[in-house]
């Protein structure tokens, strides 16, 4: 071992995992004291030592007894949007502060069969509403590369908790951008997959047409490892795709037609669309998008221009269906059968109102509110509906655009990261930078953010690819081929 | 219009019905939960019917079987895709804050129930049959002043029956009702229990006067009994009528009925009716039910009352109104068939269920399974009777005697209480002679042109057999001896 244990990434501790030249519980060790020592960075939300530990134990055990899975002893972090049974589970949220429950989501299910470590669970915006992370109920996550600034969000904890080396890798989810664009701004590589792939039973449902679990790691090979792990039909979501688990490792392995050891993209077709690149983008954040761009041109792909005519009409679509859905969903945190109940009620209807303005936070409030609104008789017609009959316009426009090409790429967000509380006081201002990731969401496609430098600050920046449903095995190429080519994903942040 | 729509002080009356039948499926709608009625609070109540975090509905399979199957049976459209919604708002016994039905696009479309009211026929077309789950019960006592909610029930699978505004009285409200109650038993996809809530009556009342546009309605909620569903409507179409002559305006409302002072009572009105914020469930795609589907449930049917209706008319020879009354059950149907063929009389046999022994099955609210007297048993009766041995009147004793157990041999009964016809003509002859001889008026009368006189002697000839006379000989006999 030369580099130190934290810097390694899930395939190659995996490796010396399997070479028993690490023990799950050394590393969990390791890793636990890191996580101590970092608390200030606001990733976990709840760490379990004596759990961890014994997972380890377990691992090892099974390593010793021979077994190979690419998994075995490898520990990682949950977004604590994910319930699990033997660690509280909050969404980020006062209301369900201490929940405990009975079952594990189908995702964490999975993930501990392949017998990986999990130390904890992460911080994140209150059920998954944010950009940045401060709407966290408990406290704010900080982004290791430069501690006055968010870590993106909302699986900004599952961000950071990679960045700052404390797990190799986290889940994390998508909803409109949730993986990708806290990805880029810690510098790491995030995947969120067509939506289905993953079951979204145990994920606490922000909103459910759009809500799809991914994986944030160092990597595309880490993230290959983990989706193939956690991915896969589920029984018990009606909308999880009927097909069996895929080995997407070897799919992102799996050499192109015609391919060369020089041009391992030769023939790959990179649709660039034109309103991905608007005269208000932030030149850094061009510069390394383009940069990234230049590099797979040598990796043998060819850049084609390509239109989204409605990518910004994503963003109003997005911000009526997502709350609506979300208005519906969060209607059973009501004090009744569990989570926060007020103390002090004079009837029913004071106890619901009560309950629900102390146990949510204002963002949950304002997407309620908009979600109810926008779902209210006389209403309906005038948004949702809309709404819906956009999204397909938006998504036919992507099956436009791919006539064209394999992939499409851009930047995951206009800006690099930004300060702490610059989003406080302007929901909207935030709200306009999830532009690029909303309509790959809305279309329920594929992407992944992968670094391509650093920019203004010297803050990372990520390049977004999207691909078309089930196209995973396609982007997990090209960003292998990319990070064997490149060193990007290797950056780290002063003294990690 | 039709004649039993009789006006009421002058009104026309406007019924349309919504059933919830809760279908017979073993687990919930959208969980493996059991759905048997009666377990102890919340022991059939797992993550998905609490709602827990996380959680995410399945559709059950074998609820929209239920659902094609009805609508087959009432010669509906079976949607090839219908649409699961949200109903939103807020209730404890509610544990996700919305009700998942079927809103825009239900899965069972238009379809009709026929039915008889006295012997006339009745055709009600329905809307529409959805699927949706139960919420679960808000129990309000034995909780130190709290109130305690079992979310055994939430999660039952139901199919909502709406028919069109076509009933025009009490009566007719009643007999769809029944009719409908009939029907799902007959499918196997409700048990019927009434006093458990798995077939319960919505009614919309409205009355107005002949030609002119439908009143405003009031939905009278929740009634479980056939009885209360027609005081219900009358105490509700009077009271809308008072209103109304006294110069008021019916106000659209849910009510309810006191089955204890017969009232109705409004529980809240249109003003008060809350905003449900449908829309399509994001967790549920469309249900599309492919033609071979139909076609497997197609197969799978039970005959339909409505077709053994025809056969019995048909291969029979049953008036309509008997092949209804036979096709009212399946066990009633089973009964039937089972007597007919014992004894080739099918007139005779369905008389006698429509008769003696329904009128013993009511009397004693019985259903037909649990009735004392077999197929079998009636049919060896009815062929006494065919072959002359007892008369119609001897017969029915020897049924009494078979229903109340004194015996299970119906020529044993015949014999020990001495029923046996008597079709010696010398001896029937000296009682007539009796008879005319102590009826001399009722004899002038009918030579005089009285039929009715015919008639009397009749009877008291038959007084004076003691019922045992043969009803022919003794028409024929008489006829004879008058000359006429």
């Amino acid at each position: 071992m030369t580099a130190p244990l934290h810097q390694l990434g899930v395939a190659e501790l995996g490796r010396a995992l399997r070479a028993k030249t690490v023990s799950s519980t050394e590393l969990t060790q390791h890793l636990l004291a890191r996580v101590a020592a970092a608390k200030d960075l606001g990733a976990f939300l709840h760490v379990d030592e004596d759990y961890a530990l014994a997972r380890a134990k377990d691992a090892d055990a099974r390593l010793a007894r021979g077994e190979a899975g690419a998994l075995i002893g490898v520990p990682l972090a949950h977004k604590d949007i994910f319930v699990t049974r033997d660690m509280p589970t909050t969404a980020g949220s006062r209301m369900l502060e201490g929940y405990l429950s009975p079952f594990d989501a189908t995702v964490v299910d999975r993930l501990n069969a392949a017998g990986t470590v999990s130390l904890g669970k992460l911080n994140c915006d209150e059920f998954a509403m944010g950009s940045a992370t401060e709407n966290s109920a408990y406290f704010k996550a900080l982004n290791p590369w430069d501690r006055t600034r968010v870590p993106g969000g909302s699986s900004g904890g599952s961000a950071v908790a990679v960045a700052a080396g404390l797990v190799p890798a986290t889940t994390g989810t998508d909803t409109g951008g949730s993986i990708r664009q806290p990805a880029s701004f810690s510098g790491i590589t995030g995947i969120k997959p067509t939506y289905g792939v993953c079951s979204r039973y145990g994920m606490i449902a922000f909103a459910s047409s759009l809500d799809q679990a991914g994986v944030m790691a160092r990597s595309a090979e880490d993230c290959a490892l983990l989706l193939s792990a956690m991915s896969g039909f589920d029984e018990r979501d009606a909308t999880s795709v009927q097909q069996p688990p895929q080995d997407f490792h070897a799919r992102m392995l799996a050499a192109r037609e015609g391919a060369t050891a020089a041009q391992p993209l030769k023939g790959l077709r990179i649709g660039l669309p034109k309103e991905f690149f608007p005269a208000a983008l932030s030149t850094d954040v061009n510069g390394a998008v383009r940069a990234g761009l230049a590099e797979l041109e040598k990796l043998g792909a060819t850049l084609v221009d390509v239109s989204l005519p409605r990518t910004e009409l994503a963003i109003p679509v997005y911000y009526i269906i997502a709350p609506a859905e979300a208005s519906s969903n969060l209607s059973r945190f009501d004090g009744v059968k569990f989570g926060h109940r007020a103390k002090d009620y004079s009837n029913l209807i004071d106890m619901y109102e009560k309950t629900r303005a102390e146990g949510f936070g204002a963002e949950v409030k304002r997407r309620i509110m908009i979600g109810s609104y926008v779902l209210s008789h006389g209403y309906y017609d005038a948004y949702y509906l809309q709404a819906q009959k956009l999204r397909r316009m938006i998504a036919d426009d992507f099956q436009q655009a791919f006539q064209q090409c394999d992939l499409i790429a851009g930047p995951v967000a206009p800006t690099v990261a930004w300060k702490q509380g610059e989003g406080a006081d302007d929901p909207v201002k935030v709200y306009l930078a999830d532009i690029f990731t909303l309509p790959g969401s809305l279309a329920g496609l594929p992407g992944m953010s992968v670094p391509v430098g650093l920019g203004e600050g010297g803050m990372p920046v990520g390049l977004q690819l999207l691909g078309n449903y089930f196209q995973e095995g396609t982007l997990l190429h090209a960003a292998h081929a990319l990070q064997q080519a490149t060193d990007w994903h290797r950056l780290t942040p002063a003294g990690v | 219009m039709s004649k039993n729509s009789q006006l009421v002080r002058g009104y026309e009356v406007v019924i349309g019905l919504e059933n919830h039948v809760q279908l017979s499926t073993v687990s919930k709608i959208f969980s493996g939960s059991s759905t048997a009625f009666g377990a102890a609070p919340n022991t059939q109540a797992s993550a998905v019917d609490l709602a827990l975090p996380g959680t995410l509905p399945v559709l059950n399979r074998g609820a929209v079987e239920r659902a094609i199957r009805f609508g087959l049976a009432v010669g509906a459209k079976v949607a090839p895709l219908s649409i699961f919604a949200r109903k939103n708002y807020f209730y404890p016994d509610l544990p996700k804050g919305y009700q998942i039905s079927q809103y825009e696009i239900p899965v069972v479309q238009g379809g009709q129930i026929e039915f008889f009211v006295g012997d006339e026929k009745k055709v009600v077309k329905l809307t529409r049959a959805h699927l949706e789950e139960d919420a679960g019960k808000s129990l309000h006592e034995d909780y130190h002043g709290q109130s305690g909610i079992d979310l055994n029930r939430a999660g039952t699978p139901l199919l909502e029956i709406v028919s069109e505004p076509e009933m025009r009285s009490g009566a007719e409200a009643v007999e769809y009702a029944r009719t409908l109650h009939a029907l799902v038993m007959w499918l196997g996809i409700c048990d019927g229990n009434m006093q458990e809530g798995s077939f319960r009556c919505d009614v919309n009342v409205s009355v107005r006067k002949p030609g002119e546009p439908f009143g405003t309605r009031r939905e009278i909620k929740n009634l479980n009994s056939f009885r209360y569903l027609v005081d219900a409507v009358n105490y509700e179409v009077n009271w809308q009528i008072d209103q109304i002559e006294d110069g008021l305006e019916i106000q659209q409302a849910t009510v309810l009925y006191n089955p204890d002072t017969g009232e109705t009572r409004a529980m809240r009105t249109k003003e008060d009716a809350a905003d449900y914020r449908y829309f399509p469930d994001p967790d549920l795609p469309p249900l599309m039910i492919g033609a071979d589907w139909v076609e497997r449930v197609r197969g799978e049917m039970p005959e339909l009352p409505t077709v053994m209706a025809a056969r019995f008319q048909q291969a029979d020879g049953l008036p309509a109104y008997d092949a209804t009354m036979m096709t009212q059950s399946l066990a009633m149907a089973r009964f039937y068939e089972a007597a007919r063929e014992a004894c080739g009389a099918p007139k005779l046999v369905a008389n006698w269920l429509m008769g003696e022994v329904s009128r013993r099955l009511n009397t004693e609210e019985r259903s037909i399974e649990d009735a004392p007297v077999t197929p079998a048993l009636l049919a060896a009766l009815i062929q006494r009777i065919q072959d002359g041995t007892i008369s119609n009147n001897s017969a029915k004793q020897v049924f009494e005697a078979l229903w109340t157990g004194q015996g299970t041999d119906v020529d044993a009964i015949i014999e020990a209480k001495d029923l046996k016809q008597s079709n010696d003509t010398g001896e029937l002859e000296r009682i007539l002679d009796e008879v005319l001889a102590a009826n001399t008026k009722s004899v002038e009368e009918f030579r005089a042109g009285k039929e009715k006189a015919f008639n009397a002697l009749v009877g008291q000839a038959m007084k004076a057999t003691k019922g045992k006379a043969n009803p022919a000989a003794v028409n024929e006999l008489l006829k004879k001896k008058l000359g006429a």
